[in-house]
C-alpha cells in the first residue's frame, strides 16, 4: 500500500486547490527555456496543456498521430461541456456540479480531484469564450445553457452540435499561436511506442514516424501523455479509427498502475449495428434526450412485426408504446445517467422488445417535442445530428422515431495518477480521458470535455511545474545514451516479432474477434462465468495472433497494417487486465455492472464496504498476474448513498 | 453490389502514379464508401499485395482527416458530407468507381490517396487565432454578443479544415478556408483587436505557399462538406481592404 500516494493536500475540501497553488514550487522564467517538455496527444488535455506550458516559457514537443493537431478524436464531441456559472439561475454551485459527478461516478471518484475540476470548470468557459469560441447565445447575447442526464440544472455549454469541435479548435488556435512564437514544436504523423526511463524517471520516448517508417528518438525533463481512450478494445466503439490503448499501455509496462481498467461508459444513444463489415459506431449526442423520448412497444407481437419490417413505429398507438425510462425513473425519466439509460435499453431488447431488423434497438422519438415546440426549434438544436442519422441510415427522423441502441463510448479507467496527475512513474503525467480521472464509475455527459480542458489548461501547468523545479539544473538527455538505445531496440523487437509470423489471417479480423469477447463478456453486463472465460480466451486469441496475423513486410515507409498490428497486440494485453479488473470487482457499480450484485429491482448493487477504493495494476512481467494496489477512498463532505433517480 | 474501382496508386511523393483497376464484390448498399475500401484492403493484405494508403479517422465527417476524389468530386456523388459518410446505396451495381487524391500543388501526394495538408496548419499558425494566454481572461459573459453573430461565427467556424474546396477549385484557392476563419473572428468583439494583422498574415502565408488565386466560381461552397458559405470569401476581402486602407 505504501506505493501509492494519492498526493491529496491538507485543509477543507474548498481550499485545497488554492493551497496548492500557493505552496507549489515555480520555475523562475529564464530557467523555464531550459527545460524541455514532451506532450503526446493534441486533444483538448494534450493540446491547452501543450498551448499553456508553451505560453509559460517552457520547451515543448507535441506529438499526434493525425496529420494535424485539429483532428484529435475531441474534434467528434457533440453535446457540450459542463460548468457550474449558474448563469441561468437554476441553483447551480460548484458544489452541486461536485456532488453530482461524484454520485454520478457512483461514488467511486476522488473527492479532492473532482472538488477541483468543479472549481476550475468557469475559467475554462472563460478561456474559451476569451478565444473566440462561438458558443450557442440567447437573443441577449448571453451564454445559453441545456440540461445533459444526471442532473436537474442547467449546466451545459455548447456550440450546435458541434462543442468538441469549437472547443479544439480553441486549443489548437492557441497551439498554432505558440508553434508560431517558436515554444512548441510540432510533430505529426508519430505515434509513440515506448516510454523511456531513465533512473527511474521518465525522459522520453520512441515515436514511429508513420510516413517514414522510421524510429525516433526524443528526450524531456518530464513527459505528458494525453492520448485519449481505449475504447477501440472492443473493436465497435464510437472512438476514431486510430484511438489507441498503447501509449497507456507502454507507460504502464514500464511502472505506472493502470486505474480501474474495466470502468468503460456504454452510451446509451448510439445508430445500431448494420452489418459485419461495420468499422465504427456513431454516437447520437446525449443531448437529445433532452426533447427526444425513448420507447419501445408494450406488445410483444408488435416489436416481432416491426424486426420483420411488417409494422412501423408510427403506426403503434400511443397507448401501446412503453416509455420505459419514464415509467421506471419518474424524476430524471429520459434523462437517467448513462449507464442506467443503457442496461435499461439492454434489458428490453433482450426481454424480446427491441427494434429494427435485428431486434437490438430502441425508439428516440421526437414527435412530441416538433409537436409542442415546432419543428424550427428542433431543427435549430439537432439539425446536423439529424442529418448525420439520415445520411447513415437512410431514414428522416423528423417524420420516422430514431433508432439507437448502447455503445462503447469512453473510458473511466486510465494510467493511476494522484493529485498532481502524475503516475508511479516520477516525471511521466497522464491528461485527458487517458487517465484513470475524475469520474469513478460511470462519467457524466458534458464532463469529459470539462476535464480534458481542466487538466489541460489550469491543473497540468501547475503541477508540472512543481515537478519541474528541481530539475533546471538538470542538462538536456542525450538521445545515444544506453537507455534510449535499449528501449528503441525493444520497440524493434516487436515490430520485427509481428513482420515475422507472416501468417494468414488479418490484423482487423483478430479485432473482431477481441471485440466480441469483449463486448460478450467485460460489456454491459458481467458475470464470474463470463470473466473467467474471457481472461481464458483473450490470453489464446493473444497466442494465436503471434502465429497467425498477417502484417505486410514494409519496415521502411508507411505501413498501416503494422500500426493496427502494434495497437491491437497492446488491446490484446489490456483486454486481459481489463477482464481481470471486473472479475476483482465483484461488486456492481456505476457502469460496472456484475449480474451478482443488483437489488430486487434490478439496479445496480454497490458493496461500499468491501469495495470504496480505485484499483491501481502493477505490471509485473509478462505471462506474470499482475499486482493489484487499492487506493482507498475516503468521503468527508459527501454522505455516501445509493444512487437514486427516481425521485429527485 | 458488385464494382470496378480504379483507383490511384503512387509509392511516394516523387514516384510516377497510375491508375489501377480492381474488381469488386458483394458489397453492401448499408456500407459505408470507407468500410468498403476496408474490404479491398482485407483483400489485397490476404493476397500479399499492398493496401491503398487513404487518410481517415473519426469516420463521422467532422475530423476532416479523409478525403478523396470520387467520380470527379471531392468527398464523391452526395451533398454536404464528406467521404467517411458517404454510403453505398449512392452508386448502383456494376458500375465503375474512379477514386483519386486531392491534387493541388500545395497538398503534395504523400502516398496513394494521402495528401499532405500541412499548409492549413502553417496559415493558422500564421493569424488563426486571438493572443490570448491561459487565466487572466474576463467572466464568459462579461463579452456579450449579439445572437445573430454568434450564429454566423459559428457557421464559419464549423470548417473541418479537409481541403475539398482546394481540391475542387482550378487554381487551387485556400480562399474559402482562410475566409472562413477570418470572419469567425471578424464577427466576435474577441476577434476584431486583431482583425487587420489577422488577415494580412494570413492572406500573405496562403499566397507565400503557392495556393491560387479564387475567380469566383464557386466550386468551393458547391463541394464544401460543411457547406461554408462563399460570403465568407467576401467579408474577407473587405477586412483585406479595410486593413491596407487604414
Ligand atoms: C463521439 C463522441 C462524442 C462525445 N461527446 C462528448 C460531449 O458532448 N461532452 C463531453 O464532455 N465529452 C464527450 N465525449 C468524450 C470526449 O470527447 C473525450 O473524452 C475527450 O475529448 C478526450 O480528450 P483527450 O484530449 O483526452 O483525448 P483525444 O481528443 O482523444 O486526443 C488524443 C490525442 O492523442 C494522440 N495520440 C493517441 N495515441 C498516441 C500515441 N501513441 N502517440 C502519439 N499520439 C497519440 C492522438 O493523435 C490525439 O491527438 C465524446 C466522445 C466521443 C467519442
Ligand atoms: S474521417 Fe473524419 S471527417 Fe471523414
Amino acid at each position: 500500500m505504501a506505493k501509492i500516494d494519492s498526493k491529496i493536500p491538507e485543509g477543507p475540501l474548498a481550499e485545497k486547490w488554492t493551497n496548492y497553488k500557493n505552496h507549489q514550487n515555480l520555475v523562475n522564467p529564464a530557467n523555464k527555456r531550459k527545460i524541455d517538455i514532451i506532450v503526446v496527444g493534441s486533444g483538448l488535455a494534450g493540446g491547452a496543456a501543450a498551448a499553456s506550458l508553451g505560453e509559460m516559457g517552457f520547451n515543448v514537443k507535441v506529438f499526434c498521430i493525425q496529420d494535424s493537431p485539429r483532428r484529435a478524436h475531441s474534434i467528434a464531441a457533440q453535446g457540450g461541456i459542463n460548468a457550474a456559472k449558474n448563469y441561468p439561475n437554476d441553483g447551480d454551485s460548484v458544489y452541486r456540479l461536485f456532488y453530482d459527478t461524484v454520485k454520478g461516478g457512483d461514488y467511486r471518484a476522488r473527492e479532492a480531484n473532482v472538488y477541483r475540476l468543479a472549481e476550475v470548470s468557469n475559467n475554462i468557459i472563460d478561456q474559451c469564450v476569451a478565444q473566440g469560441v462561438p458558443f450557442a447565445r440567447e437573443y441577449g447575447g448571453t451564454l445559453d445553457n441545456r440540461s445533459f442526464g444526471g442532473a436537474l440544472v442547467s449546466r451545459t455549454f455548447y456550440a450546435r452540435g458541434q462543442t468538441g469541435q469549437q472547443l479544439l479548435l480553441g486549443a489548437y488556435s492557441a497551439l498554432s499561436k505558440e508553434i508560431n512564437k517558436g515554444s512548441v514544436e510540432l510533430f505529426t504523423r508519430r505515434e509513440m511506442l515506448d516510454l523511456v526511463t531513465i533512473d527511474g524517471k521518465a525522459r522520453g520516448i520512441i515515436v514511429r514516424n508513420l510516413v517514414s517508417g522510421k524510429l525516433e528518438r526524443h528526450s524531456a525533463h518530464a513527459v505528458l501523455v494525453a492520448s485519449g481512450g481505449y475504447g477501440n478494445v472492443f473493436f465497435l466503439s464510437t472512438n476514431a479509427m486510430t484511438s489507441n490503448g498503447g501509449a497507456a499501455w507502454r507507460s504502464y509496462k514500464r511502472g505506472a498502475f493502470f486505474g480501474n481498467p474495466s470502468f468503460v461508459q456504454i452510451h446509451p444513444t448510439c445508430i445500431p449495428v448494420h452489418g459485419d463489415f461495420q468499422s465504427k459506431l456513431t454516437l447520437m449526442s446525449e443531448s437529445l434526450r433532452n426533447d427526444g423520448r425513448i420507447w419501445v412497444p408494450k406488445k410483444k407481437e408488435d416489436a416481432v412485426k416491426i424486426q420483420k419490417g411488417e409494422l412501423r413505429p408510427t403506426e403503434i398507438a400511443e397507448d401501446d408504446r412503453d416509455y420505459y425510462l419514464e415509467r421506471r425513473y419518474p424524476a430524471f425519466g429520459n434523462l437517467v445517467p448513462r449507464d442506467v439509460a443503457s442496461r435499461a435499453a439492454k434489458e428490453r431488447c433482450d426481454a424480446g422488445f427491441g427494434v429494427g431488423t435485428t431486434g437490438l434497438a430502441v425508439y428516440l422519438d421526437f414527435k412530441h417535442a416538433i409537436d409542442r415546440l415546432g419543428k424550427n426549434v428542433i431543427e435549430a438544436r439537432y439539425g446536423n445530428l439529424f442529418q448525420m442519422y439520415e445520411k447513415i441510415v437512410d431514414e428522416n427522423p423528423y417524420e420516422t422515431p430514431m433508432m439507437i441502441y448502447p455503445a462503447i463510448h469512453y473510458a473511466m479507467g486510465g494510467i493511476w495518477v494522484d493529485y498532481e496527475l502524475q503516475t508511479t512513474v516520477p516525471g511521466l503525467f497522464f491528461g485527458g480521458e487517458a487517465n484513470f480521472s475524475d469520474h469513478g464509475a460511470n462519467r457524466l455527459g458534458a464532463s469529459a470535455l470539462m476535464q480534458g480542458l481542466s487538466d489541460g489548461y489550469f491543473v497540468l501547468p501547475y503541477t508540472m511545474q512543481n515537478y519541474l523545479a528541481d530539475q533546471i539544473t538538470v542538462p538536456r538527455f542525450d538521445i545515444n545514451s544506453k537507455e534510449f538505445e535499449q528501449t528503441e531496440k525493444d520497440v524493434q523487437d516487436r515490430i520485427d516479432k509481428l513482420i515475422s509470423v507472416n501468417g494468414d489471417e488479418t490484423v482487423d479480423s483478430f479485432h473482431k474477434r477481441l471485440g466480441l469477447i469483449m463486448w460478450d463478456n467485460v460489456g454491459m453486463a458481467r458475470t464470474k462465468e463470463g470473466l473467467e472465460k474471457a481472461i481464458k480466451e483473450i490470453s489464446a486469441l493473444r497466442k494465436e495472433f503471434y502465429q497467425r496475423v498477417k502484417v505486410p513486410d514494409e519496415k521502411n515507409g508507411m505501413n498501416v497494417e503494422l500500426e493496427k498490428a502494434l495497437r491491437v497486440a497492446d488491446f490484446l494485453e489490456l483486454g486481459e487486465l481489463m477482464a481481470r479488473d471486473a472479475l476483482n470487482r465483484s461488486e456492481s457499480c456505476g457502469g460496472h455492472f456484475r449480474e451478482e450484485s443488483k437489488t430486487p429491482e434490478g439496479e445496480a448493487l454497490r458493496d461500499d464496504e468491501n469495495f470504496t477504493y480505485v484499483s491501481a495494476w502493477e505490471y509485473k512481467g509478462d505471462d506474470v498476474e499482475p499486482e493489484l494496489h487499492k487506493e482507498p477512498l475516503v468521503y468527508e463532505n459527501i454522505e455516501v448513498k445509493q444512487r437514486n433517480y427516481k425521485t429527485a | 453490389m458488385d464494382l470496378k474501382l480504379k483507383i490511384w496508386r503512387q509509392s511516394g511523393p516523387d514516384a510516377k502514379g497510375e491508375f489501377r483497376e480492381y474488381p469488386i464484390q458483394n458489397i453492401s448498399k448499408d456500407s459505408s464508401f470507407l468500410e468498403m475500401m476496408d474490404v479491398l484492403n482485407e483483400q489485397l493484405v490476404s493476397k500479399g499485395e499492398e493496401p491503398v494508403a487513404f487518410d481517415h479517422d473519426c469516420r463521422e465527417g467532422i475530423c476532416g482527416m479523409c478525403s478523396l476524389f470520387i467520380n470527379g468530386r471531392p468527398h464523391g456523388p452526395d451533398d454536404a458530407i464528406t467521404t467517411c459518410q458517404l454510403h453505398m446505396r449512392k452508386f448502383h451495381d456494376g458500375e465503375t468507381v474512379t477514386i483519386e487524391p486531392w491534387r493541388a500543388k500545395p497538398f503534395p501526394i504523400i502516398k496513394d490517396l494521402m495528401v499532405d495538408r500541412s499548409a492549413f496548419d502553417e496559415i493558422i499558425q500564421a493569424g488563426g487565432f486571438v493572443s490570448v494566454s491561459t487565466g487572466g481572461v474576463p467572466d464568459a459573459n462579461a463579452i456579450p454578443i449579439k445572437k445573430a453573430n454568434a450564429d454566423l461565427a459559428m457557421d464559419a467556424a464549423a470548417c473541418i479544415g479537409c481541403g475539398a474546396c482546394v481540391a475542387a477549385c482550378k487554381n487551387a484557392s485556400a480562399m474559402l478556408f482562410v475566409s472562413a476563419k477570418v470572419s469567425q473572428f471578424a464577427l466576435l468583439p474577441q476577434g476584431r483587436v486583431e482583425a487587420k494583422e489577422r488577415v494580412e498574415r494570413m492572406v500573405a502565408k496562403m499566397d507565400d505557399i503557392g495556393f491560387g488565386n479564387c475567380t469566383n466560381t464557386y466550386a468551393c461552397e458547391a463541394e464544401c462538406p460543411k457547406e461554408i458559405s462563399v460570403a465568407n470569401i467576401a467579408r474577407m476581402n473587405r477586412e483585406f481592404f479595410a486593413a491596407k486602407v487604414c
